[in-house]
């Protein structure tokens, strides 16, 4: 390649890496690094993570993924409900289990939270046998909360009490319309939280899916009953199994030292760099820094979602992004020492160390794709900015200072001659 | 500097540190994260610089006679409480006995982890640890797939395991006494610290070997042992190999010192095992290679 085409390409990736730098470090350029701020996890912007068990032994197999599905939409209606900003709701398999995981940033009262997601009803209906002496011997059926379409509030026209009108939707309807049929002059239970709240006796069969529960509502627990169906049931009940709260100004503190860390980490690695190979380090050094620039770049516009396991990995790779130049450095001594030119030197340097370059980042990268693929949560974002961060870094430490090499010191080498 | 002359010496020392590590781990045993074992971590503090760790076990247990609860002082005001797998319903119960008691507090960090949770991470740890060393030893074996003479390729890769093993054994053990000493736990993090150590240990052992292998088909036929060999391809990837653990150290060092405490034991782990990581590539699977290949 000659001269000025090299030039060009430097001069290409320097621009690159200064953009990607101001685009990543916020308080610089507001208009460029605005359009997409960082997304941060909840250990370090602070918030809650709740867990729940979702309980799909009621519900057959074919229907678990619309059910879970229909859980998600319901809670984060929920979340919504009390303006959390950006709720995630997730789900995570485990085995036969499935949870979900409800992440709520900023967030206040996250006991608050908790009773909210918690209170949302969950209604099933419930044959009873002939002869049942406690409710454990009603028999569950497949009708429940997940089927309702809306709810209204009414009163009975003689004794002016609240009830609750429930309408189910088409598949409900078609349920409850068998349902009501197969237990004409028979009680059939409601149930609300597992609670017995009615068990009215069936008169008739009843077709076009509206049900009314009378129980004993005041106007108060009609109202929210009819609040919580409209904002959606639960399709299926659920137990908080796991919770996780950190305060804001913790994580904003963990996130200041995890970059002073990184910081200090990076300057340590020049001194060292510059001492211990000089000019080439100078050139490492640059290599290194635009590294860290284009990495960043690409965490922020896909954007990755920074958790601190996640900066960790990341100020990992930071250290092992001059594995690569130490690499060729070292085969360039000893092409060197073998009476090679320096040019030619380097570039033997560069050609015969990235066999082990490549090799030495494989192994890296094999766990953090296992990682990735086995784990969940603060392992999986370590595991990302990890894997990234190598990919990332053997394309700058070769290409960046190879580029730089050229650049400046075959001008050199023709001085030196 | 002639490393296989002095082979046994960097052997023993090796030998006696793992031996030493697996003999923490069978007497003192590791103690399981509340992750992997269920149970509730409650970080707090307090305005009122006067609390005791005393009084807050007191108090807590006013509320709940034989609670089974751990109170530590991590700063001035600051606490870590440790508990069982409590409820949402307990956990406001205590928050309240605790600011009616002892004024405002403030939550830094709560979490409570049910313990079927746990179990399920801990057969995903295990699974995870399974794939990387099944997916290590395939890559040592796509590494030295070309026969080579006069070492047969699966030697190189069973002395890469031992080493493997070796800078496993070390980290564990270390805290195994932490955990004795300190009452420092295992948690997912120090499972992951160890699967990025195993990842780390291997590719500079690989380096070292294929160094080994190049120079035994350079001279191949001509007069010279194999301990020569030996000796000489590792003083040649001496400086490269201190030099690409070294920059890794001084970033962890920069993160042991200055990074938040909630990664302390994590980075700690992750720099022991690149230490003894570097220390095996050069001291122990060369030695080892050698030893095994004069016998035969």
């Amino acid at each position: 390649m000659n001269r000025p085409r090299l030039v060009f390409i430097l001069m290409l990736l320097v621009v690159v890496a200064i953009v990607a730098g101001i685009f990543s470090y916020e308080p610089f350029w507001k208009k460029i690094s605005a359009f997409r701020p960082w997304s941060l996890g909840l250990d370090l912007a602070g918030g809650s993570f709740l867990t729940y068990d979702v309980d799909l032994s009621q519900v057959s197999a074919l229907d678990r993924d619309s059910v879970v599905k229909g859980l998600r939409d319901v809670i984060e209606k929920r979340v919504n409900l009390f303006g959390v900003s950006e709720p995630r709701v997730y789900e995570e398999r485990a085995g036969e289990k499935t949870r979900l995981v409800v992440e709520l940033a900023g967030i206040k009262d996250v006991s608050q939270a908790i009773r909210e997601i918690g209170a949302t009803p969950f209604l099933d209906f419930r044959e009873v046998p002939e002869n049942a002496t406690n409710t454990e011997q009603f028999i569950k059926t497949s009708l429940n909360g997940r089927y309702v379409k809306g709810a209204q509030i009414s009163f009975d026209s003689v004794t002016r009490k609240p009830q609750v009108n429930i309408e189910f939707n088409d598949e409900g309807a078609k349920i409850f319309e068998n349902l009501t049929a197969k237990n004409v002059d028979k009680p059939l239970a409601i149930f609300l939280d597992e609670d017995l709240i009615e068990m009215p006796t069936v008169r008739e069969k009843i077709g076009g899916g509206k049900a009314q529960i009378t129980g004993a509502f005041t106007l108060d627990s009609a109202k929210q009953l009819v609040e919580r169906f409209n904002a959606g049931a639960l399709p299926a009940p659920i137990t908080l199994v796991n919770q996780q709260t950190i305060s804001a100004d913790f994580g904003k503190d963990s996130l200041a030292k995890a970059i002073l860390a990184g910081a200090i980490g990076t300057l340590v690695i020049i001194i060292f760099m510059m001492i211990y190979y000089r000019v080439f380090g100078i050139f490492a050094s640059v290599a290194l820094l635009m590294y860290i620039a284009l990495a960043l770049a690409v965490f922020k516009i896909f954007p990755i979602t920074m958790t601190l396991a996640g900066i960790a990995g990341f100020i990992l790779s930071i250290g092992m992004a001059v594995d690569a130049n130490i690499l060729v450095f070292e085969r360039t001594k000893e092409e060197k020492r073998k009476g090679f030119y320096l040019g030619t030197a380097i570039e033997e340097g560069f050609k015969r160390a990235w066999p082990s370059i490549r090799d030495s980042n494989i192994s890296t990268l094999i766990t953090s794709a296992v990682l990735y693929y086995l784990t969940s949560g603060f392992v999986r974002g370590f595991a990302l900015t990890l894997f990234i961060g190598v990919v990332i870094s053997m394309f700058s430490a070769i290409t960046i200072s190879r580029t730089l090499l050229r650049v400046f010191m075959k001008g050199k080498e023709v001085v030196a001659k | 500097m002639d490393l296989i002359k002095n082979k046994n010496y960097f052997l023993g020392f090796s030998v006696a540190l793992v031996l030493t590590s697996w003999l923490l781990i069978a007497f003192l045993g590791l103690k399981p994260g509340i992750d992997l074992k269920g149970g509730t971590v409650w970080q707090i503090s307090f305005q009122k610089a006067d609390v005791s760790e005393e009084s807050i076990r007191s108090a807590l247990r006013e509320e709940e006679s034989n609670l089974d609860v751990l109170v530590k002082k991590s700063s001035e005001g600051s606490f870590i409480i440790r508990l069982g797998d409590i409820g949402e319903e307990a956990h406001q119960k205590y928050s309240k006995a605790l600011s009616d008691k002892f004024g405002d507090l403030e939550e830094k960090n709560f979490s409570s982890i049910g313990p079927t949770v746990g179990s399920e991470l801990r057969r995903k740890a295990t699974w995870a640890i399974l794939a990387v060393i099944l997916g290590i030893s395939l890559y040592i074996a796509w590494a030295f797939r070309k026969v080579s003479e006069p070492i047969k390729s699966w030697k190189y890769g069973i002395a890469t395991l031992i080493s493997l093993l070796h800078d496993v054994s070390i980290p564990t053990g270390m805290l195994a006494l932490l955990g004795y000493w300190k009452g420092i736990e295992i948690d997912t993090n120090f499972i992951v610290a160890l699967l990025v150590v195993m990842g780390f240990s291997v590719h500079d052992t690989i380096v070292v070997f294929d160094r080994i292998r190049e120079n035994l088909l350079i001279n191949r036929g001509r007069k010279i042992t194999l301990g020569e060999i030996i000796n000489y391809s590792i003083n040649e990837t001496l400086v490269r190999s201190i030099n690409t653990s070294l920059t890794l150290m001084l970033v962890l060092v920069a993160l042991l010192v200055f990074g938040p405490p909630t990664l302390f034991y994590f980075v700690l782990t992750i720099l022991v095992g690149t230490i003894f990581g570097t220390y095996s590539s050069i001291f122990v699977a060369s030695p080892l290679l050698y030893l095994w290949q004069k016998k035969s």
